[in-house]
């Protein structure tokens, strides 16, 4: 049945190309922890967490020695806090946070997202007060990561809660100046966001997930990377099929300890994430394929149009792989997590500008850009506006995680270590955008026809 | 190649895989692990590349003594004596990748 180039290739493929499980993520609902007392609550969410989550880790590990496989990280998603705390008379949301740190770290995890509010339309209380204790959440925690959705292509774009985010972000970054204002690294504004994604910082648990769920996300562009340069030189249909044949052998990677972590936590399998998740390492970057396609520098002329074809390339691979596809699913463009991606914006090629095209035709935005510390609080929200048009209009999900890093200049580097890597500060324009952020309001839903 | 591998074994098959320089007693190394703890070889097949040698086994889990991780340990520990890389790993990690 299988033949030893086979074997050889998924040994290759391990050893050589980084390829990896990059996250189990348990999403849990803690819908039925609310409770009028914040202190009941609270001590709900940590047995709950550790009842579903007590052996996420360990079968994790056991899983990845039994097949072989790396599995990067093992998470925790959850409801966004905002709607579980809201019947608690409280007025402090922070302990909420901690109380999620404590869970996480009992449990094993090194992050756990949901500190989360929904407020495209608008905002409820909790809404504005968990949103308004970001920071200090962030900086008093070390394991927990916070995303606000701001718009959908259904409710349109929600210009107070974004202009709001514009100032979270920058006080995010001044307490937590000490660390390279790393708590931004951990704040997602999502437009269109997911409710299944597994990838942190932006994953929470849906209102419309089970009880519990299993979701993977999978990665490997070092492997799609080795792929491409196998195919120099030939047309453009043969690279694609390349890369769709690549990814498929990935995401059955994924589909695999999906379903077998699922069946052994004996909870629901929910789907498999397809995006390719570059990592500091050399060689497991999207800026390289970019490259390897063609392309001299990531971010120069043509790279949109490559990041399209690979983008889609990935997907019609992965989609036939797996039972079930969803979450982010696409190439990601961290700045920081990406070896390529530093190289390319410290020669020049890659601006913030070409980020922003790029993020129209991949997932999911723009991902970890370290700004100017001056940067305005309006600057960043006039970022954050014209990606939630680009993610709102084209009916997919964009995000923002930027961080104006307290102090630093351009040239600079924020320097977070691990998978959050490092990332050159890069400029931003210096006309703002104040009147037109200061107008407050909503920008209406789109127009689904007239489609040009 | 391992077309007629047993079906009753079927989930409970391991892939071993050495890899290394080629030398005297390496799969006569790895067999007598697999022996002393009741684990059956189905299948051998080998190659050289370059100057290194690939072996692969298909071994039948279903009566062994130990559990998978000590089983790895044990291997990784001849491979270090004999001085290869031997690694064991579950079947469907490459059945699902390379079969629908």
């Amino acid at each position: 049945m299988l033949t030893l180039q086979e074997i050889l290739e998924t040994i290759n493929m391990v050893q050589e190309e980084n390829l990896d499980i990059r996250t189990i993520t348990m999403g849990i609902s803690l819908r039925d922890c609310a409770d009028p007392d914040p202190l009941r609550a609270r001590q709900k969410i940590y047995d709950k967490i550790m009842r579903y989550a007590g052996s996420l880790v360990r079968t994790g590990e056991e899983i990845e020695r039994e097949y072989g496989i790396p599995i990067v990280n093992k998470r925790i998603s959850v409801t966004p806090i905002a709607i579980v705390a809201e019947s608690s008379a409280t007025g402090n949301f922070v302990d909420f946070a901690q109380t999620l740190d404590e869970a996480a770290a009992s449990v094993g995890v090194n992050f756990i997202g949901g500190y989360s509010a929904l407020v495209h339309k608008g905002f409820t209380k909790a809404d504005r007060q968990l949103i308004e204790s970001i920071p200090q959440a962030l900086a008093a925690t070390q394991r927990v990561c916070s995303s606000v959705n701001v718009a959908t292509t259904k409710a349109g774009i929600n210009m107070d809660a974004i202009y709001l985010m514009g100032r979270i972000i920058k006080m995010t970054a001044e307490l937590t100046e000490s660390s390279d204002s790393v708590g931004c690294a951990k704040l997602v504004v999502f437009t269109n966001a997911p409710e299944d994604n597994p990838f942190m910082a932006g994953a929470f648990h849906g209102v419309g997930e089970p009880e519990c769920v299993i979701n993977i996300g999978v990665s490997g562009p070092g492997v799609v990377k080795k792929a491409v340069e196998t195919v120099k030189g030939a047309d453009i249909g043969v690279l694609a099929e390349t890369v769709k044949k690549t990814a498929f052998k990935i995401t059955r990677m994924g589909e695999l300890i999906g379903r077998t972590a699922a069946q052994r936590l004996g909870v629901p399998f929910g789907i498999v994430d397809i995006s390719l998740a570059p990592t500091p390492a050399i060689g497991d970057s999207v800026a390289e394929i970019i490259e390897a396609i063609g392309v001299e520098r990531c971010g120069t002329h043509g790279t949109t149009a490559a990041l399209a074809l690979l983008n889609d390339a990935v997907k019609k691979g992965g989609a036939m792989a797996s039972s079930y596809v969803g979450g982010l699913s696409g190439a990601f463009i961290p700045l920081s997590e990406d070896s390529g991606m530093i190289k390319a914006a410290e020669a020049g090629a890659l601006t913030l500008d070409k980020l922003e095209a790029m993020t129209s035709v991949c997932s999911v935005g723009l991902d970890m850009i370290a700004v100017p510390g001056d940067t305005s609080a309006e600057v960043i929200a006039a970022i954050i506006a014209d990606e939630a048009a680009i993610g709102m209009i084209n009916k997919k999900t964009t995000a923002v995680r930027i961080i104006p890093a307290v102090g630093k200049k351009i040239g600079d580097y924020v320097e977070f270590g691990g998978l959050l890597g490092r990332a050159p500060v890069i400029s931003v324009k210096t006309f703002t955008a104040k009147e037109f952020i200061r107008r407050g309001g909503r920008i209406p839903a789109p127009i689904q026809s007239l489609t040009n | 190649m391992f077309t007629q591998l047993k079906n009753e074994s079927a989930g409970n098959r391991v892939i071993v895989t050495v890899l290394g320089p080629d030398r005297v007693g390496i799969i006569a190394g790895v067999a007598q692990v697999l022996a002393s703890n009741n684990i059956n070889i189905l299948d051998i097949s080998q190659t050289i590349l370059q100057e290194f040698l690939v072996m692969v086994m298909v071994a039948d889990i279903s009566r062994s003594n130990v559990d998978m991780l000590t089983l790895k340990e044990n291997l990784a520990e001849k491979g270090r004596e004999i001085g290869v890389r031997i690694d064991a790993q579950h079947e469907d990690a490459f059945k699902f990748m390379h079969r629908i």
